[in-house]
């Protein structure tokens, strides 16, 4: 195992990364699908509203664009801090 | 060509490759059984895993459950994609990196416990035998509708097919399998969509389609549905309706129990590296997400194409005559899945919401003496291309598409079930020193005895079985998920924290669940109901994510009134969050 500050600087990396991507996952899902979605009845989308597009599309997309960026920023990540696969 | 031939050669034509592949991917060693060799491309393990995700109930159940609710289902959508946004980052990475075989192994080495495995056992054995029973009952339903054999004979038959891979095979030929199989039911799924989203909207990607505008009224499809759904007492289409902390707390614990389910877990175990572990959690979201972007299009255009089936001049005008029935309606009503009574003796099918009070004035002005059609809403993705009037061949892919979703989910459960009785009871618990060879015996044993009791369960099916999918992500969301998670991302949680946890948070899960739906669901004994429930507007279906906050309240209070981890398991926490070494940890 590498040396331990890396390892730590690594983790608090690691965490901050998650956290704001879980902010962006609960912002699209449980706020713009669902409890923000009033807030957004006044922008129209095809015969309803942006809330119902997040709810039924566009939470879906946010993900995939979530888990992707993730992968790619911890692949980096490990590579900063030297603890990639050989 | 006779319908019924074409549904025998797409059937029989997929069963073919299924079982080709099984007799070429023989697995030879615990590894390759429990673990595929751990050498699954990244993008092949992503397909694999939609296969192994997407059951009976998202092929063919969920757009019914969007079409006949709208917008308040829409926790399906959301849910059972948004737990791979947790799985990608919470768990697959790490438990790939621990390189173990199954999910109670990671339990129990973490929290230095057999106990803790045990629990996690019997949690992992009780959420996928009651998974399994609806699978089987799909493909039973699936063959007796398209091959016209009857149910149990469907049933075996699907079984040995099963039967063949899975023991076979192992996680090796299952993997192959799945990879077929998903081609196989997003082919069928997307391409009735694909005609039906063009004969409506002129659009060929349903997920467009559905924001698009219905070319036969010119207005936009959504706002169609809406006007025609309410012109018959039914609620909006896109309206909120029901209670908003229950739709956040079921959405919640749809996506926690996804996370913690176990066939889907050891998937990531297939793997070479930590790193493919992330990648291949973002490539099983795309293959899920191109049925799950659909799925919203084909519930409202069907919801839509229905209504418009049975009023053909309008919802004002009087509805179609019963002996001028489309051919689909009598085909289904042999399987007394869609039903006609006569209420009013005109001969017409009134088909309206005769619950809606508001409505009820409207109804007895023409003459209505109750809604005379009954759908059932599993009908309405294997009915579509009927509906829609599609060639032969397309309703011959989606059988063998239902199919093959089925078979898929079915076969990564038994996986999960054989690998925890041969792997966590037997080699964990009551035979240390078993040899390689003779654990691989037993995990094809348990394997058949799995795919026995799924059989007999999917014949005999309990009563309860159309409750227990709550229970079965209920159970995953309130125990497992939350175990693995504070055994990777907290190292003060010990032993007594997480027996007490998942303990805590299963137990207040079933009480709430038993509460609700009767004791062990027997009917009758149940205190409260979901139309009012105990606590507040919180169903028993979305316990789940209390059930899990629960679990880490628990843990961390015991876990912080009792003594630390020992060093040597604080050192495996960190091992397990660094990538490197993953190959040196793998296969002991």
């Amino acid at each position: 195992m590498a040396d331990k500050p890396s390892n730590n600087e690594y983790w608090s990396a690691n965490i901050r990364l998650v956290t704001y991507c879980m902010v962006i996952w609960a912002l699209v899902s449980f706020g713009f699908g669902i409890l923000l979605r009033p807030m957004l009845s006044g922008i129209a989308v095809g015969g309803t509203d942006l809330g119902f597009w997040f709810a039924q599309q566009g939470s879906i997309l946010v993900f995939l664009a979530l888990i992707f960026f993730y992968a790619w920023r911890m692949n980096a990540l490990d590579r900063q801090h030297g603890v990639d696969e050989e | 060509m006779d319908q019924f031939v074409l549904n025998w050669i797409f059937i029989g034509a997929t069963f073919a490759v299924y079982i080709g592949i099984a007799i070429w991917a023989r697995a030879g060693s615990t590894s390759e059984f429990y673990a595929a060799n751990r050498g699954i491309n990244p993008t092949v393990n992503g397909m694999a895993t939609a296969a192994d995700w997407m059951s009976a109930a998202s092929f063919i159940s969920m757009a019914g459950l969007i079409a006949f609710t709208g917008y308040d289902n829409s926790s399906f959508l959301m849910g059972w994609t948004g737990g791979y946004v947790l799985l990608a980052m919470l768990l697959a990475p790490y438990l790939r990196k621990f390189g173990k075989f199954t999910v109670p192994e990671f339990i129990g080495d973490r929290f230095y416990s057999p106990t803790a495995r045990m629990v996690a056992v019997i949690c992992l054995i009780v959420c996928s035998v009651t998974y399994v029973i609806g699978q089987m009952q799909g493909v039973g339903v699936a063959f007796s509708r398209f091959l016209e054999v009857d149910n149990t004979t469907g049933l075996l038959i699907g079984a040995g097919v099963v039967f063949c891979y899975a023991v076979l095979g192992g996680m090796k030929g299952v993997t192959y399998t799945q990879v077929a199989q998903y081609v196989v039911l997003i082919i069928a799924y997307t391409i009735p969509a694909i005609f039906i989203s063009l004969q409506l909207t002129g659009n060929p990607i349903p997920a467009l389609g559905l924001f698009s505008e219905h070319t036969a009224s010119g207005e936009p499809l959504l706002a169609r549905l809406d006007t025609v759904v309410q012109e018959l007492g039914f609620a909006e289409y896109t309206g909120h309706h029901g209670s908003t902390l229950n739709m956040v707390l079921f959405t919640l614990s749809l996506m926690i129990g996804t996370a913690g389910l176990p066939h889907v877990i050891i998937r990531f175990f297939t793997v070479p590296k930590v790193a493919d572990a992330r990648w291949s959690a973002g490539w099983a979201l795309v293959f899920i997400a191109l049925l799950y972007l659909t799925a919203p299009a084909v519930g409202a255009m069907a919801r839509l194409n229905l209504i418009d089936t049975v009023y053909p001049n309008g919802t004002a005008e009087a509805p179609i005559a019963y002996e001028d029935r489309p051919q689909w309606m009598a085909t289904w009503e042999e399987t007394g899945l869609l039903t006609f009574t006569d209420a009013n003796d005109d001969g017409l099918i009134q088909w309206y919401n005769a619950g809606s009070d508001s409505f009820a004035a409207t109804a007895e002005e023409r003459g209505w003496a109750g809604s005379e059609l009954n759908v059932n809403r599993d009908i309405l993705v294997l009915a579509n291309p009927e509906i829609a009037n599609l060639p032969g061949w397309v309703i011959a892919l989606v059988a063998a598409g239902g199919l093959a979703a089925a078979l898929s989910t079915a076969a990564g459960l038994l996986l999960a079930i054989s690998g925890a009785i041969s792997h966590d009871l037997i080699k964990g618990q009551l035979n240390p020193s078993i040899s390689e060879s003779g654990e691989l015996l037993w995990a094809r044993i348990a394997m058949a005895g799995a795919i026995a009791v799924a059989v007999y369960l999917g014949l005999n099916p309990p009563g309860f079985a159309a409750q227990t999918v709550a229970l079965a992500f209920g159970l995953a969301a309130a125990s497992i998920f939350p175990a693995l998670m504070m055994g990777i991302f907290s190292k003060r949680v010990n032993n007594h924290g997480a027996v007490a946890g998942m303990l805590a948070g299963l137990l207040v899960t079933l009480l709430y669940i038993f509460l609700h739906k009767g004791w062990f669901f027997i009917p009758g004994t149940n205190s409260f109901s979901d139309a009012d429930p105990l606590l507040g507007p919180i169903k028993s279906t979305s316990f789940g994510a209390i059930g899990a906050m629960v679990n880490f309240a628990v843990a961390y209070a015991v876990s912080n009134s009792t003594e630390e981890p020992p060093q040597d398991i604080q050192d495996l926490v960190d091992s397990i969050r660094v990538p490197r070494g993953a190959g040196a940890a793998v296969d002991h």
